[in-house]
C-alpha cells in the first residue's frame, strides 16, 4: 500500500516536473521572439537575510547546509536557465573587496564555503561546457583559493558555449585603478622607446586593461535583495546596462524573476535601440 | 540643462500654466521669461531684476523648514540628476523640441530652489552628454544658446543667493564664447558657499576616467609619481568632480522611467542610491523630489560591507 502511494507520488512529481518544464520551454520560446540579452550580471544580495530567515549557522552545524549553499545553487540554476535561453555571458558578484571588512568569522566562513564548492562547480561547468573566469584582485585571496581558481580557469579555457565570470575580491574602482596603472605604465614604456609620440591615452587602451575585458558590457544588471545601488560593481561597464532591482533574496530567485527582468529589458531596449540608432544616423 | 533661476513665488510674467489644462488641449507653452523688448538694456535689466529683488525680499523668514517626514540629519549632501524626458514631453504635447528644453529649465529652476531651501549642499545635473553631440545640429545649437542665455540672465541671482557654479566636461568642444562664459562664471562664483550647482556639459563617466588617466600618465612621464603609486586618492584628485567637497553623490535620480546610468559619473556612483522616477523631467516637481528623498532616507547604506 505504502509502495503504491510512494509510486503515485513519484509519478505525480514527474508529471508536475514535465508540465512545469513544458511551460518553461513555452515561455522561453516566447521570450526569444524579442531580443535576448547577450550578457546578464547578478549582484547576489540577500544571502545573510535568507540564512537568518532559515536559521542557518555559519558552518551548517545546525543542519540545513551552510548559509551560502543555497546561494551557490541559485547561481547554478540561473546559469542553467540562461544557457537554455541563449544568454552567453553570465557574471556574478560573489565577493567584494569591501566584504573583507565584515566580521572575520563571516569572511572565513564565506571563503571556506567557496573553496568547498569548487569541486561541485568543476563538475557542473564541465558538464554544461561553460568557460569560467575569476576576476578581481586575486592576490587578496588565500593561496589555496587562488590556486583552485586558476586551475578551474585553465581546465575550462576550451569551452565556449557559455561564459561564467565570477567576481571575487573585486570592486570596480579597484579594477579601474588597475587599468589606469597598467595604461600609464604602458604609455611610459612606449614613450621611453619612442614607440609612441602621442601623449594621449585612449579609452580603448584603458578598457583593454580592465579585468572584465573577458566579456562584453552587460545588457542587464540584476540585483536581488531590494536595494537599488551598484555597490562598486561594474561601474565602467554598466553605462548603458538596464538596471533591474528585485525584492526577492538571492537564494530565492526563480525562473519567473528572470523572465520578468528580461521582459523589462526587452521593453526598454526597443526604445533605447531606437534612440541610439537615431543618434548614429544623424 | 541651463539654470535660469527665479526665487520669486510670483513669476514676472504670468502665463497660463500648461499643467492647469490636460496636455492635449495646450497649443503652446509660454516660458516665464520676459520676452525681448525694444527697451534699452539698462532699463530692461532694471525692470527684469526689480521683480526678482522684490520677490527675494519677500522670501519667508524660515526658509529651512522641511516637509513632514523628511529628517534633516539624513538629508543627502549631494544629489545628482539625469534630466531625461524633455523631448518626449514636447512630443506628447505636439510641441517643438525646444519647448521641452525650456520646460526642463523651469523644472531645474524649481529643484535648485528646493535644494537651497532644504539644505542640500550640491546638485549635479547631466545637462549634455558626450553622446548628445550626435543629435541634430539645429538642436545642439539651440541647447548651446540656451546654456549661454541662462548663464547670462542668472549671474546676478548666483551672487545674491551665494551659489557656486561648476561646469564639468570636455569644454573644448563648446563654442568659444560659451567656454569663456562658463570659465568666468566658475571663477567669479568659486567663493560662494551656500549651495553648489555642478553642470555636466559634454561629459561622460568614461571621459572623466580617461582624462584623469591622461593627467596621471603625464605626471608619471614627468617623474612626479610612479604608476604603481596611483591610488583612490590620486585618482579622485584628477577626476572632474574634484571641484567639490562632496564628490560622490548620495542619491542619483533619473526621470522618464529609464533604468540606466547612461554614462554619467561612473566612478563617483559606486555607493550612490539610485532612484528611478517615471515622470518626465519637465513634470518632475517638489512632490516627486520629496518622494525620492523620502525613499533615500529609508535606505540602509552599507557601503559594500
Amino acid at each position: 500500500m505504502e509502495k503504491e502511494v510512494m509510486s503515485s507520488l513519484k509519478m505525480a512529481g514527474n508529471i508536475l516536473c514535465s508540465a512545469s518544464s513544458f511551460i518553461r520551454k513555452c515561455i522561453f520560446g516566447d521570450l526569444r521572439v524579442g531580443p535576448i540579452p547577450n550578457h546578464i550580471a547578478f549582484i547576489m544580495d540577500g544571502n545573510r537575510r535568507y540564512a537568518k530567515k532559515q536559521k542557518l549557522s555559519h558552518d551548517g552545524a545546525a543542519g540545513g547546509g551552510g548559509r551560502y549553499d543555497a546561494g551557490f545553487w541559485a547561481l547554478m540554476v540561473m546559469l542553467l536557465y540562461c544557457q537554455e535561453l541563449g544568454v552567453k555571458y553570465i557574471t556574478a558578484y560573489a565577493f567584494s573587496i569591501d566584504n573583507f571588512k565584515r566580521k572575520p568569522e563571516e569572511v572565513e566562513s564565506l571563503m571556506a564555503s567557496m573553496l568547498e564548492k569548487f569541486h561541485l562547480l568543476d563538475i557542473l561547468v564541465k558538464r554544461l561546457a561553460v568557460r569560467v573566469h575569476f576576476v578581481g584582485n586575486l592576490e587578496l585571496l588565500s593561496n589555496e583559493l587562488r590556486a583552485s581558481a586558476m586551475e578551474l580557469m585553465e581546465a575550462t579555457a576550451a569551452y565556449s558555449k557559455s561564459v561564467l565570470t565570477i567576481c571575487i575580491a573585486y570592486t570596480s574602482r579597484d579594477e579601474i585603478l588597475h587599468a589606469v596603472r597598467e595604461s600609464c605604465e604602458q604609455k611610459r614604456i612606449d614613450l621611453e622607446f619612442d614607440n609612441d609620440d602621442d601623449n594621449e591615452i585612449k579609452l580603448m587602451k584603458v578598457e583593454k586593461n580592465m579585468y572584465m575585458a573577458v566579456a562584453p558590457d552587460p545588457d542587464i544588471i540584476i540585483r536581488t535583495g531590494g536595494e537599488n545601488r551598484l555597490s562598486n560593481f561594474l561601474l565602467w561597464q554598466s553605462c548603458w546596462s538596464h538596471l533591474h532591482s528585485m525584492w526577492v533574496l538571492w537564494p530565492e530567485i526563480g525562473v519567473w524573476n528572470l523572465v520578468f527582468a528580461i521582459l523589462n529589458f526587452q521593453r526598454n531596449k526597443t526604445y533605447h535601440l531606437e534612440m541610439r540608432k537615431k543618434e548614429k544616423e544623424l | 540643462m541651463p539654470f535660469s533661476l527665479h526665487f520669486s513665488p510670483t513669476p514676472l510674467i504670468t502665463a497660463p500654466s500648461p499643467l492647469s489644462k490636460p496636455f492635449f488641449l495646450v497649443p503652446y507653452y509660454h516660458t516665464l521669461h520676459a520676452p525681448k523688448s525694444p527697451l534699452c538694456s539698462s532699463t530692461e535689466h532694471a525692470l527684469t531684476h526689480q521683480g526678482k529683488q522684490e520677490a527675494f525680499d519677500r522670501r519667508p523668514e524660515d526658509s529651512q523648514t522641511l516637509p513632514l517626514g523628511l529628517r534633516r540629519d539624513a538629508m543627502p549632501s549631494h544629489v545628482a540628476v539625469i534630466m531625461d524626458g524633455n523631448r518626449r514631453w514636447a512630443r506628447l504635447r505636439d510641441l517643438p523640441v525646444r519647448s521641452g528644453y525650456e520646460a526642463g529649465v523651469e523644472s531645474l529652476r524649481k529643484i535648485v530652489e528646493i535644494c537651497c531651501k532644504w539644505g542640500i549642499k550640491v546638485l549635479s545635473v547631466f545637462a549634455f552628454s558626450s553622446d548628445n553631440w550626435f543629435r541634430p545640429k539645429v538642436e545642439v545649437e539651440f541647447l548651446m544658446s540656451l546654456f549661454e542665455r541662462g548663464m547670462q540672465e542668472d549671474t546676478g541671482i548666483f551672487f545674491r543667493e551665494n551659489i557656486r557654479i561648476s561646469v564639468i566636461g570636455d569644454l573644448t568642444k563648446l563654442p568659444k564664447a560659451l567656454q569663456e562664459l562658463m570659465v568666468n562664471l566658475e571663477e567669479a562664483t568659486k567663493n560662494n558657499t551656500r549651495f553648489q550647482l555642478i553642470v555636466a556639459v559634454s561629459y561622460s563617466g568614461h571621459y572623466d576616467v580617461v582624462q584623469a588617466c591622461q593627467r596621471l600618465a603625464l605626471k608619471a612621464k614627468c617623474g612626479l609619481i610612479e604608476p604603481s603609486d596611483i591610488n583612490v586618492s590620486l585618482m579622485e584628485q584628477e577626476l572632474e568632480t574634484n571641484c567639490t567637497e562632496f564628490p560622490h553623490p548620495d542619491l542619483l535620480i533619473r526621470t522618464s522611467g529609464e533604468f540606466r546610468i547612461s554614462n554619467f559619473m561612473l566612478w563617483q556612483l559606486a555607493y550612490t542610491e539610485l532612484f528611478f522616477a517615471q515622470s518626465l523631467w519637465p513634470d518632475f516637481g517638489e512632490a516627486e523630489f520629496l518622494k525620492a528623498l523620502l525613499a533615500f532616507q529609508q535606505r540602509q547604506r552599507r557601503y559594500g560591507v
